[in-house]
């Protein structure tokens, strides 16, 4: 056992305010973006509006590259965001995304690429927003590595750290994913979760580094708390797209109906449809991991306790939630319940992430009582 | 499932061929029920809507296909997470007998209603069990059927080629120059030979006529992946079942100094499976040398928390064996004899030496004390039936570090043995032990017993150093307090099912991450010559269930097709839609045209006939497990 550094400990802190304060700042800057960028492209679609008779001429074009297009121009990827492919071919859901959404009402008012590819367009606010949020997420894992070394072990043992370090996965996962798509638009949303977790951490939750107890002195802490908080972080993104495809499902609705577009920001984010498909994609990945922490969680029950099941409470809420993603994963194969629905079940499976993360840490007696508190 | 199961089974020729599918009725309204009818798939479903009578064996049948339902599995599945819930909601009586008779006094009103509708035993409830056990039935009811249509299709050959590949989800053409003196055959043969070498099972169809294609498909994991995650469930279930029937578990303190020795009688709480026999306990024995803690001194406000423990242990694993020193920890377990030994509990033992009237020892030896506050404050009750002329008994507290407040009240300030003392009251009377009738140890019933020694008495309570020795009153003998030992207490448990259910479980995750990352797809290739002598070359790619790499696939085989006859395709995989020749969808074969109004009859490959007007290529278009957004909000 390391011995404890209480002057890291108090480095660790001093940097988890600095992030929290980085975040803010780009927190602002995502809102910006959002507020910016939806009143830009108002003008871009009148503009269109004009040219449409042109637009219309480009689709065969555009089509013929559909199906697999990733085409840089934005211009294009908004002609064929509308229309793409040969005329009623069979749309798999999840391949569908890289060309686009096809023959549904994602075309009206859309704007963002079904894709998630960049556009050549620049942002300059979402720019700077990621920027800063790389920043902060640079100065958040000072933060949650000092706290290691100062308690001379991993820094997930109580809710303290669960928060600190939960928030820095949370981020760094949505950043890995900025790599390779243009999630900006969920930007408010993880940075401000983050922020609010940081905030949590340091008001609600302040511990002092210290040692484990020894339930928790195993290394099976480290392989089960990790996969559990990757997996949370997945989760939290495919909530917020679940979250913001239903938003979305209703204003496509309203527009194809004639409606006024009430929710001008929404044009960032890409349609319905490629929604759905994304988070399904990342659901699968976190259930992969999900079900790894329900195991790795039995089999460390195993060796501390002498079972590997015993529905204490913390193991009930584990499994619920693994019920409910499954059955998110068979929603999506069943007739009548993908798209909203499927979305609501997201949503449902990221609620009991939470509720098992807090109220059951929190006010539930169990085996699993050693949240810190 | 099943639905896909019985819609191949129903749809007409292909079905034969290994699983193609049909979108129009796949999963629809009236779940495949097994219709005979030949005819198409549309009028089978009209058919059975009008639902004419069935007949018991209909009704059984009916009742099969709903439960077996992937709509039904969904909803089992959301009941089993909603139905898990109370358990956490109420105490547990499995877990927690008394805190469950504790609830029902403390609310009466609705306590006792909460009893009846089994919210203590949620887990092995009715409803409960009835929920997971429908579930499983489901499952198997989709497995078996899923299981042998996907061995057929594994045995069978790739589906036919379609009529119009433009209309598959991925499609594109080639052109081979007239002069690279690649016929059409040739064409075909070398398609074949790339997609055998990415993993593709391939069939060649009419290589020498006009038309040549072929059919190829790969990821017959992707299915198997499925079944077998599905199967591992039900085997996960089997073994947590078993460890129930043949396990056991027990309880043991043990004192410093104290052998365990597994037998019946070895163990002061024993709770056998239902098919437990007492055969089935080896005779290993473990003896616990010492115990260490360590305490916290440096983490702030935690000071005095132990960080480790570490019991010192000889075991043998018979009689007769050679004697071996292990160490068990937290989260270490022992493991001896198809058991493991845990360790969850420990406290200290206060060594007491206890004479009589008559003088005589009645006792001596460690007496366990309980936990009962902060820094092992700990409560002590020691009862000596053989005390004669009278029993005694003793009650009261121990104290590893003692301190007084102002008040009087005592407490322990660290959990460590700075300054032990055993505060204690005495008693003599009748125990009420000779009986026979259990009584708990760590419980004193003071009601029928005189008290000697207690604080509101005239010779005051007995407070007790290391070393000291007191003398009761009235000549009852003396109590002195030798010294302090160490305990644990340990959970000894056998569970037979254990290693199935990790065997099952990690048979379920390979098979889960195969099935959610393997893809299944099809691939068609059909080549011909242009009356101007150029080779065509058109393909087209289906997936089968989730693939969102398809269009990724349909460019790296683009690629491999264009490396093979050296075609300048753009190299790129932002398609060359410039290039007249090597575009994707604008140049095609005659008769197997993209466009609507290209012809389905004349010249077309095989099985062209078989499209009806108005869905040219339905069977070929791949069940959409994720229905496109339209269909889902309507
Ligand atoms: C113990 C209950 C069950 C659990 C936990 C469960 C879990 C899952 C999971 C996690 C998947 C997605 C991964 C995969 O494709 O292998 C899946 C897929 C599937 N399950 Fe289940 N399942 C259960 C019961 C059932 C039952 C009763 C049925 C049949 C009615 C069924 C039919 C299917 C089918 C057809 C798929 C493939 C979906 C697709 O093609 O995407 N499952 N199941």
């Amino acid at each position: 056992m390391l011995p404890i550094n209480e002057t890291m400990g108090q480095y660790s802190e001093l940097f988890m305010l600095l992030a929290a304060g980085t975040y803010t700042v780009a927190f602002i800057a995502f809102a910006w973006d959002l507020a910016k960028s939806s009143k830009t492209l108002r003008a871009v679609d009148l503009k269109a509006a004009e040219l449409s008779g042109a637009a219309a001429a480009r689709v065969p074009v555009a089509a013929g590259v559909g199906a697999s297009s990733s085409s840089a121009a934005g211009a294009v990827d908004r002609a064929d965001g509308d229309v793409a492919g040969p005329v009623g071919r069979a749309e798999r859901p999840t391949s569908s995304v890289a060309g686009g959404s096809a023959g549904n009402a994602a075309g009206i008012g859309q704007t963002a690429d079904g894709a998630m590819r960049y556009s050549a367009e620049r942002r300059a606010p979402a720019r700077v927003a990621v920027a800063l949020t790389v920043l902060g997420a640079a100065i958040h894992a000072a933060g949650v590595i000092t706290r290691a070394i100062g308690a001379g072990r991993v820094p997930w043992g109580n809710m303290y750290e669960f928060l600190t370090t939960g928030a820095f996965v949370a981020v760094a996962v949505f950043l890995l994913v900025l790599v390779r798509r243009d999630l900006r638009f969920l930007g408010t949303f993880v940075v401000g979760l983050a922020i609010i977790m940081l905030v949590a951490a340091s008001v609600a939750y302040w511990t002092p580094v210290g040692h484990l107890v020894p339930a928790l002195q195993s290394y099976w802490l480290i392989i089960h708390v990790s996969i559990a908080v990757l997996s949370s972080a997945l989760f939290t993104l495919t909530f917020a797209m679940s979250a913001l495809q239903l938003v979305q499902t209703h204003r496509q609705k309203t527009i194809a109906a004639g409606g006024a577009d009430k929710l001008g920001f929404m044009r960032l984010v890409p349609s319905a449809l490629s929604l759905e498909n994304l988070s399904y994609r990342i659901n699968a990945i976190a259930f992969v991991g999900w079900t790894f922490t329900l195991m790795f969680g039995a089999i460390w029950a195993e060796k501390a306790w002498g079972r590997f099941w015993g529905w204490d409470t913390k193991e009930v809420w584990t499994f619920v939630i693994w019920v409910v993603y499954a059955g998110y994963l068979h929603a999506r194969a069943t007739r009548g319940w993908t798209g909203t629905r499927a979305a609501w079940l997201s949503i449902v499976g990221y609620l009991c992430v939470v509720f098992n993360f807090t109220i059951v840490n929190q006010f539930f007696n169990g085996l699993h009582s050693y949240s810190g508190l | 499932m099943s639905e896909r199961v019985n819609e191949e089974k129903k749809s007409p020729a292909p079905g034969k061929s290994g699983g193609t599918e049909l979108d129009a009725s796949s999963g629809g309204g009236p779940s495949g029920k097994p219709g005979k009818s030949g005819g198409s798939p549309v009028a089978a479903a009209k058919a059975e809507a009008v639902l004419p009578t069935l007949g018991p064996l209909g009704m059984l049948r009916w009742a099969w296909t709903q439960l077996t339902s992937m709509r039904t599995a969904l909803f089992l599945l959301l009941m089993l997470a909603v139905g898990a819930v109370p358990g956490s909601l109420f105490p547990q009586r499995p877990a927690n007998p008394s805190i469950v008779t504790q609830y029902i006094k403390d609310n009466p009103d609705y306590g006792k209603i909460l009893d009846s509708l089994q919210l203590y035993d949620v887990y092995s409830s009715a409803w409960f069990s009835a929920i997971y056990i429908l579930l499983f039935i489901s499952l198997i009811g989709c497995v078996v059927p899923r299981a042998i249509a996907h061995y057929k299709a594994m045995r069978s050959q790739p589906p036919r080629t379609p009529a119009r590949l433009s209309r598959l989800p991925e499609y594109g053409t080639l052109v081979i120059p007239a002069g690279a003196g690649i016929p059409a055959s040739r064409a075909i043969d070398d398609a074949a030979g790339l997609l055998k070498k990415r993993g593709y099972r391939v069939d060649v169809r009419d290589r020498d006529g006009a038309r040549p294609s072929i059919g190829a498909e790969r990821g017959f994991l992707r299915e198997v992946g499925n079944l077998v995650f599905h199967t591992s469930l039900i085997g996960v279930l089997v073994s947590v079942a078993i460890g129930g029937l043949f396990g056991y578990s027990g309880q043991r303190i043990l004192v410093e100094g104290d052998t365990f020795v597994n037998t019946l009688v070895g163990y002061d709480q024993f709770t056998p499976g239902t098919n437990f026999e007492s055969s089935q306990l080896e005779p290993y024995s473990v003896q616990l040398d010492k115990f260490q803690i360590t305490f916290d001194r440096e983490s702030q406000g935690k000071i005095g928390q132990p960080i480790d423990f570490q019991a010192d242990v000889t075991t043998r694993e018979s009689p007769d064996a050679p004697a071996q020193k292990e160490v068990l920890k937290v989260n270490d377990p022992l493991t001896l004899g198809g058991t493991s030994m845990y360790l969850t509990g420990n406290g200290y033992a206060p060594v007491v030496t206890i004479r009589d009237g008559d003088g005589n020892i009645a006792m001596q030896g460690p007496v366990v004390a309980k936990l009962q506050g902060d820094n092992y404050y700990s409560s002590a009750v020691i009862k000596v039936p053989d005390a004669k002329p009278e029993q005694l008994a003793f009650a009261g507290f121990f104290l590893p570090t003692a301190f007084v407040t102002e008040e009087g009240v005592s407490f322990s300030g660290d959990p460590e043995l700075f300054n032990p003392q055993l505060t204690l009251n005495s008693y003599y009377g009748d125990l009420g032990l000779d009986d026979g009738s259990p009584q708990n140890v760590f419980e004193l019933d003071v009601k029928k017993l005189t008290p000697l020694n207690a604080r509101n008495l005239d010779a005051g309570g007995i407070t007790l150093a290391p070393g000291a020795t007191y003398t009761l009153p009235e000549g009852k003998g003396t109590i002195s307090f030798d010294g302090v030992k160490r305990y644990i207490g340990v959970d000894i448990h056998h569970n037979p099912g254990q290693l199935y259910a990790l065997i099952f479980a990690l048979l379920a995750v390979a098979g889960l991450v195969t099935s959610l990352y393997v893809n299944r797809r099809r691939v068609w290739v059909r080549t011909g010559t242009h009356a101007d002598g150029r080779t065509m070359v058109e393909y087209g790619l289906l997936a089968r269930g989730e693939d969102h790499r398809l269009a990724g696939e349909a460019v790296a085989i683009r690629r491999l097709l264009a490396g093979a006859w050296d075609l300048d395709d753009g190299g790129s995989q932002s398609a060359p839609s410039g290039g007249a020749d090597n575009g994707r969808a604008d140049t095609t074969l005659p008769g197997a045209g993209a466009g609507a109004g290209a012809g389905a009859g004349a010249g077309a490959g095989a099985g062209a006939e078989q499209d009806s007007p108005d869905h040219p290529a339905a069977d070929f278009i791949q069940s959409t497990a994720g229905s496109s957004e339209s269909q889902k909000e309507q």
